[in-house]
């Protein structure tokens, strides 16, 4: 059974089941239970038309849940809504329904459950299991997210800086369990660039496929991380990267520059180079010039002073980076190779056994603390 | 989102403002803290912020490797350890103010005459998942 079919199914079947007058939060129960039979029953009964089949099973369930309620209001629904066929509206539901689980009022955890579940058909089980939380818990998160936006119309427009802010985090939080969070991300801001000409979808899909390409060459076989200079590049999936930078080539000629299309456009220069000495860093400092005059944030001035470093040398890096606060997450990480770079190896080697203290995960840390024993081996060998 | 453990110490954090022992209290005062450690619980469970929670043994043993094919080595328990751990709680939360505002709930359970413990708990950040796009 195709469970990734499956799940892109989920958006038009929640969009029918709106359509004939179910709400919001009903509509999607009933679809979730429809994914969870379909995964039970499929693989030994795959039906012919798996669309209308989630459609009946997923109306059945409303209605089962309905009529246990004896809530008045569901039961006018249905008397209203039964023999109503939908119209072919598909691609405008999951449009909307992309808006509704991005909603401002919703948390940044809820909006991700949420998109999880409703637009990427995930089950409440798939989520918890990627976001390491019991069941119980995430089942009440996305209840809650439910709830908060119970109130709002289903054909609202929405923005779509929230829903990009929302794939960003699916992509970047990393966690892992059955379901490939980053391959999920890139699906669901795939299918929303094909109902969606906005720049900035465009520039965040082709962040994510310049990064995945990379990925096969950012660990090592036991989970350690390895520098983007030391990659192998041969390792980075060249199809994806030529998908990531036609598709970031198509948006940049619309002129409309943002965030993501800036950061799409370092991660493609990157991967434009055929080793780390290769690389044109002349060029990523102006594209760090450009995000920065976008965003203003300290993380990519941090980013930018490393960049400095490689194009005019180490102590311009340095001093770059001393207009910052030392309290920004990775400072010391960046002094310390920056600093090891000039050829300072007792500075570097202190700022790497401090940096790994402050790593914000197990994989940085280890990885500095590696950088540390390095350059403290290195330094004996030469005082012996 | 990020996971905090919540650490309560039977020795070793800073004293309490109301510190009178649980063997002290009333049978109603003991009864009237357990109903809020678990109101708690369910409240975080509610609002999607639960991991899990454990009360631990005072009782323990330090056990150590002592070369292949030799059974471990034990020691212990030390009476005198400075630090103990009564339990563990571990929520997941969209901010460090949040889990303050948590830890600083859990610290007001009540104790003995009915009123709050005030009492030290630890609170430590999880490292997560190393991000993909750092660059």
């Amino acid at each position: 059974m195709d469970e990734a079919l499956l799940r892109t199914l989920t958006p038009a079947v929640i969009g029918i089941l709106v359509r004939r007058g179910v709400d919001f939060a009903a509509a999607e129960d009933a679809v979730q239970d429809a994914m969870v039979e379909a995964l039970r029953v499929w693989p030994d009964d795959p039906p012919r038309d798996q669309k209308g089949w989630l459609v009946v099973v997923a109306w059945r369930k409303f209605l089962d849940t309905a009529r246990a309620d004896g809530s008045r209001r569901q039961r006018e629904v249905i008397v209203e809504s039964e023999p109503v066929p939908e119209p072919r509206q598909a691609m405008d539901d999951t449009l909307q329904l992309y808006f509704l689980c991005a909603h401002p009022s919703l948390t940044p955890a809820s909006a991700v459950a949420l998109t999880l579940r409703a637009v990427g058909g995930l089950t409440t089980r798939q989520i918890a299991k990627a976001y390491l939380v019991p069941e119980a818990t995430m089942a009440q998160r996305i209840s809650r997210a439910k709830r908060t936006v119970s109130g709002v119309r289903f054909n609202q427009p929405g923005d779509v800086a929230t829903v990009l802010r929302v794939l960003y985090l699916v992509f970047n939080e990393g966690y892992s369990g059955d379901i490939d969070l980053a391959a999920e991300a890139i699906r669901l801001t795939r299918q929303l660039a094909e109902e969606t000409r906005h720049e900035e979808v465009a520039g965040l899909l082709a962040l994510m496929l310049l990064h995945h390409a990379r990925r096969p060459a950012r660990m090592r076989p036991d989970g350690s991380l390895v520098p983007l200079a030391e990659q192998d590049r041969s390792l980075w999936d060249t199809a994806m990267i030529s998908e990531g930078v036609d598709v970031l080539q198509a948006a940049l000629m619309r002129d409309r520059l943002g965030e993501y299309q800036a950061q799409a456009a370092i991660a493609a220069l990157h991967a434009d180079a055929r080793t780390a000495d290769d690389t044109d860093w002349v060029q990523i400092v102006e594209w760090y010039d450009e995000l920065l005059r976008l965003t203003g944030s300290p993380i990519v001035r941090l980013n930018r002073a490393v960049a400095v470093g490689e194009a005019d040398g180490p102590r311009a890096g340095l001093a770059a980076l001393a207009d910052l606060d030392p309290s920004l997450p990775r400072f010391t990480a960046a002094a310390a190779y920056l600093h090891e770079r000039d050829g300072d190896l007792v500075t570097a080697a202190q700022l790497y056994a401090d940096a790994a203290q402050a790593a914000p995960n197990l994989a940085e840390r280890h990885h500095l603390t590696r950088q540390a024993a390095r350059l403290n081996a290195e330094l004996r060998t030469r005082d012996s | 989102m990020t996971k905090y453990l919540l650490l309560k110490h039977y020795r070793g954090a800073p004293t309490a403002v109301n510190d009178v022992p649980m063997d002290r209290w009333t049978p109603e005062e003991i009864s009237a803290h357990m109903q809020y450690m678990d109101d708690f619980a369910a409240r975080l469970e509610n609002s999607g912020e639960y991991v899990g929670a454990a009360a631990l043994s005072p009782e323990g043993t330090f056990v150590r490797f002592d070369g292949d094919g030799r059974p471990p080595v034990t020691d212990g328990p030390f009476a005198e350890t400075k630090d103990l751990i009564a339990g563990w709680m571990v929520i997941d939360v969209e901010s460090y103010d949040r889990a303050l505002e948590l830890a600083g709930e859990l610290s007001a359970a009540p104790g003995a005459g009915g009123k709050p413990i005030h009492e030290w708990l630890e609170l430590r950040p999880f490292l997560a998942a190393p991000e993909t796009i750092t660059e």
